[in-house]
């Protein structure tokens, strides 16, 4: 007993231990002191001290993502919180579980304007999936576990434990993690069995069926992914995954149609149009995928995976929802098809692939090479080809550069790819990052980049130095906004307002004045030299790879067009009009 | 285009702070109507509020109002009222009536083919009391405008299924 009587911010740490947790990012402030005192004088919680408190979020998504666990973040009250609302909605966009706490004005000041006072709870409660202010001692330990548990059940997601100052220096008694139910949270894990069965004697009769996967089967556990490629070597059925999903299937497989969607491949986005079986596993119909609703997928009879049954007939109306935890779902779907001997339709199917095998022959990813400017879809290729054997995880920011790294990179195991795809959040990747190498000390990470997001929090260079992390940043350097310029060129009439990038850094002097490695290169026979120096340096290094300035991310669905709408590539860009509906849509 | 339907859900939430301004924000949020919204704590033992929400939109988009509302964490229940069986709605308003002479003898005359109560009276002025559902209300308030309707307050509708099915 009386050693479970502590304050309030030793009770946070010893929270965080029991929940498993040796790693936080986070910021000091007022609000938040005694907690950090609270750090300062025990050793199995590591702090990463950031630059920016937005930068500790996305630090903590990357190291999630990553890991699989959770990630957590201490910010102070006031600006510290308000700073860390990106993060918090990016995590929320893409199901990542994040334990945020926030300092707080003490509780008899609260609602008085009081110095550095924000509604935290009220500003970040659409931001995450559950917050609280914690009043009274009583509650602090009950609802840190609670926390943990809501961020990583079912759909995950970030929340937020908003602690005043005089609850962290109020003396209570600590309560360890209870495995008891949660009154009223309590997701379905187990999918309906019936259901199951006809969804497989469904999959067994289809003719030209595809898997459309995204990043629930990466929330679901590396286990979910083996099951997934089991399924799909079974049935012989092509494969197709959103953004979020890349890893989950080895994108060096036959079977493997690339990613789908507005920057996706022609395969897979005509297989999607063409199928008469869809089966959707993990992935929420986002409208980078649809396209035009009215014109997606209209002959395919659509069978949907999902762990949050706000995702079903969101956006597109299934014909067989099945609610559940994807891991437990394909597992029980594997056994439904061992057990009845089930056998795909294999005239069916070589008919089906022949299709797509025409499809593939148009070859949507080439681009025209050249021998002296650096083109950026040959810089991903090359490091890709260079960083492969390694163990290699990858980070972006957000524009052209995201969907080439997404296109080009061919991930073969889940939790190595990291990219905020629902908020498209230019900043996160180098965060990021420093998340991933502390979770992952002797990996090759690499923030694939843009040169105007890595401004937005370049400061977090820093971080990496403080804690020898050896961070690459490998920028595509086409000196514009280049995804902003791809939409003026094609909705506004090449008027390209603001998205030139003036007075732009030297980004090799950039990371010296940091304490990290610069190095530039504007030849395509350079670059190969280029990236194995970085490979080589243990240390953080900024690659600046000067790339064609003009070059354009292709195939594309326009939007407010069809899947087999597809743009190809520059000549096809020409005679397109795209509709009055299509220009008002993001 | 699917047609718009009207549908009463009933919602049991955690009586705790913030929980409605959850329930609100995930209305306004995403562009859901609300036509009504009552809510009051209903049992102590458990501490819990009963939030009765008037809504409106295409089966698709009540179908997304009830997966949204019940992921909400500090929800319990959600109960379409609309679809499960028959239920009762009522709503309680008090309507504030100045006037003299034929129109008043008039409102008395009316509010008692309505079974509405005086609740309070002056010689230029009554207050009553009437309860039923929405639409009968709101009959009852389109008489009393010509009649020197003066203050209107309404509780917004609370609702139960009939039956022994319990939520
Ligand atoms: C510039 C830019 C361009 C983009 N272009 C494309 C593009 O061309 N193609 C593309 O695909 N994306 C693109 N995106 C990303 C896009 O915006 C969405 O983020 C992405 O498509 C969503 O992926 P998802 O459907 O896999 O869903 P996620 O956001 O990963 O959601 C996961 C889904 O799985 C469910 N789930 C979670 N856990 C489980 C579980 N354990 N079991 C079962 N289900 C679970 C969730 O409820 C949810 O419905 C782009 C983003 C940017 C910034
Ligand atoms: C915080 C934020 N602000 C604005 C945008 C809109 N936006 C999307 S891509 C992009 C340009 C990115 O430029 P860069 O980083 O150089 O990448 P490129 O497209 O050139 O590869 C912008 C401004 C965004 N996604 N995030
Ligand atoms: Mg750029």
């Amino acid at each position: 007993m009386a050693q479970n009587m502590m304050t309030g911010a030793e009770m946070v740490l010893k929270a965080l231990v029991d929940q498993g947790v040796d790693t936080i990012f986070g910021y000091p402030g007022g609000a938040v002191l005694p907690i950090y005192d609270a750090l300062y004088q025990q050793d199995d919680i590591k702090h990463v001290l950031v630059r920016q408190e937005g930068g500790a979020a996305h630090a903590a998504e990357g190291y999630a993502r990553s890991t699989g666990k959770v990630g957590v973040l201490l910010v102070t009250s006031g600006p510290g919180a308000t700073n860390a609302v990106t993060g918090l909605t990016d995590a929320l966009m893409d199901s990542i579980p994040l334990v945020c706490i926030t300092g707080q004005v003490p509780t008899h000041l609260i609602g008085n304007d009081a110095f550095q006072e924000a509604d935290t709870v009220g500003i970040t409660r659409p931001c995450t999936k559950h917050n609280w202010l914690v009043k009274d001692i009583k509650d602090l330990a009950r609802v840190l576990h609670e926390a943990f548990y809501v961020a990583r059940s079912g759909r995950p997601g970030p929340v937020v434990v908003d602690l005043p100052k005089d609850i962290q220096l109020t003396t209570g008694l600590y309560t360890p993690p209870a495995n008891v139910q949660h009154k009223s949270y309590r997701p379905q894990v187990k999918g309906d069995l019936n259901k199951i069965r006809e969804a497989v004697e469904l999959i067994a009769a289809a003719e030209k069926p595809v898997f459309y996967t995204g990043g629930g089967v990466i929330n679901s556990g590396p286990q979910a992914s083996q099951l997934l490629r089991e399924l799909v070597r079974i049935t012989g059925f092509p494969i197709t995954s959103t953004l979020m999903g890349l890893g989950a299937y080895p994108a060096s497989d036959k079977q493997w149609l690339g990613m789908l969607g507005m920057h996706g491949t022609f395969e897979a986005n005509h297989a999607m149009h063409d199928c008469d079986l869809m089966i959707c596993v993990g992935a929420r119909f986002d409208d980078r995928i649809t396209g035009r609703v009215n014109a997606f997928s209209p002959n395919s009879k659509k069978i949907h995976i999902d762990i949050d049954p706000s995702s079903i007939n969101k956006n597109v109306r299934v014909d067989l929802p099945i609610i559940g935890d994807c891991g437990h779902v394909l597992e029980d779907m594997i056994k439904v098809w061992k057990s009845k001997q089930y056998r795909p339709n294999r005239t069916a199917l070589e008919a089906w692939w022949k299709q797509i095998d025409e499809w593939r022959a148009r070859d949507c990813l080439r681009y025209r090479p050249s021998s002296d400017i650096i083109k950026p879809q040959y810089a991903i290729q090359r490091l890709h080809a260079l960083t492969k054997s390694h163990d290699t995880y990858i980070t972006t920011e957000v524009g052209q550069h995201q969907m080439w790294a997404a296109q080009f990179i061919g991930f073969e195991e889940p939790n190595r790819w990291m990219t905020s795809g629902g908020l498209g959040t230019m900043g996160y990747g180098l965060p990021a990052a420093i998340g991933v190498q502390m979770a992952h000390p002797d990996a090759l990470v690499i923030d694939v980049a843009g040169e105007a997001s890595i401004m937005m929090n370049i400061q977090e260079l820093a971080t990496a130095i403080q804690y020898r992390l050896p961070v690459k940043v490998f920028i595509l350097n086409n000196q514009y906004m280049g995804m902003v310029r791809q939409w003026q060129e094609l909705l506004h009439g090449n008027r390209y307002s603001e998205s030139y990038m003036h007075a732009l850094p030297d980004f090799v002097k950039l990371a010296e004045a940091f304490g990290a490695v610069g190095l530039r290169c504007d030849k395509p026979d350079a670059l190969d030299d280029t990236i194995n120096e970085m490979i080589a340096i243990r240390r953080p290094v900024i690659v600046d790879c000067m790339v064609d300035q003009k070059e354009n991310c292709f195939p594309m669905v326009p939007s407010g067009a069809a899947h087999n709408e597809m743009i190809l590539g520059p000549e096809d860009e020409a005679h397109r009009d795209i509709s009055v509906e299509g220009m008002a849509l993001v | 285009m699917e047609p718009i339907r009207s549908h009463t859900i009933a919602v049991l939430v955690d009586n705790e702070a913030g929980v409605l301004a959850r329930v609100i924000g995930l209305f306004s949020g995403r562009g859901y109507n609300i036509d009504s919204l009552t809510v009051a704590k209903v049992e102590d033992s458990r501490n819990l509020s009963r939030i009765t929400v008037v809504t409106s939109g295409t089966e698709m988009v009540i179908e997304q109002i009830k997966a949204q509302l019940d992921r909400l964490v500090p929800v319990h229940k959600v109960q379409d009222l609309t679809i499960d069986g028959p239920s009762l709605e009522r709503e309680l308003a008090l309507i504030k009536v100045v006037s003299t002479g034929e129109k008043r003898v008039e409102a008395l005359r009316l509010a008692d083919a309505f079974r509405a109560r005086v609740l309070d009276s002056s010689t230029q002025s009554f207050v009553f009391e009437i309860t039923g559902n929405t639409s009968k209300i709101d009959a009852f308030i389109d008489l009393m405008r010509g009649l020197g309707l003066a203050e209107l307050s309404r509780t917004g509708v609370v609702a139960i299924q009939r039956g022994t099915g319990a939520l």
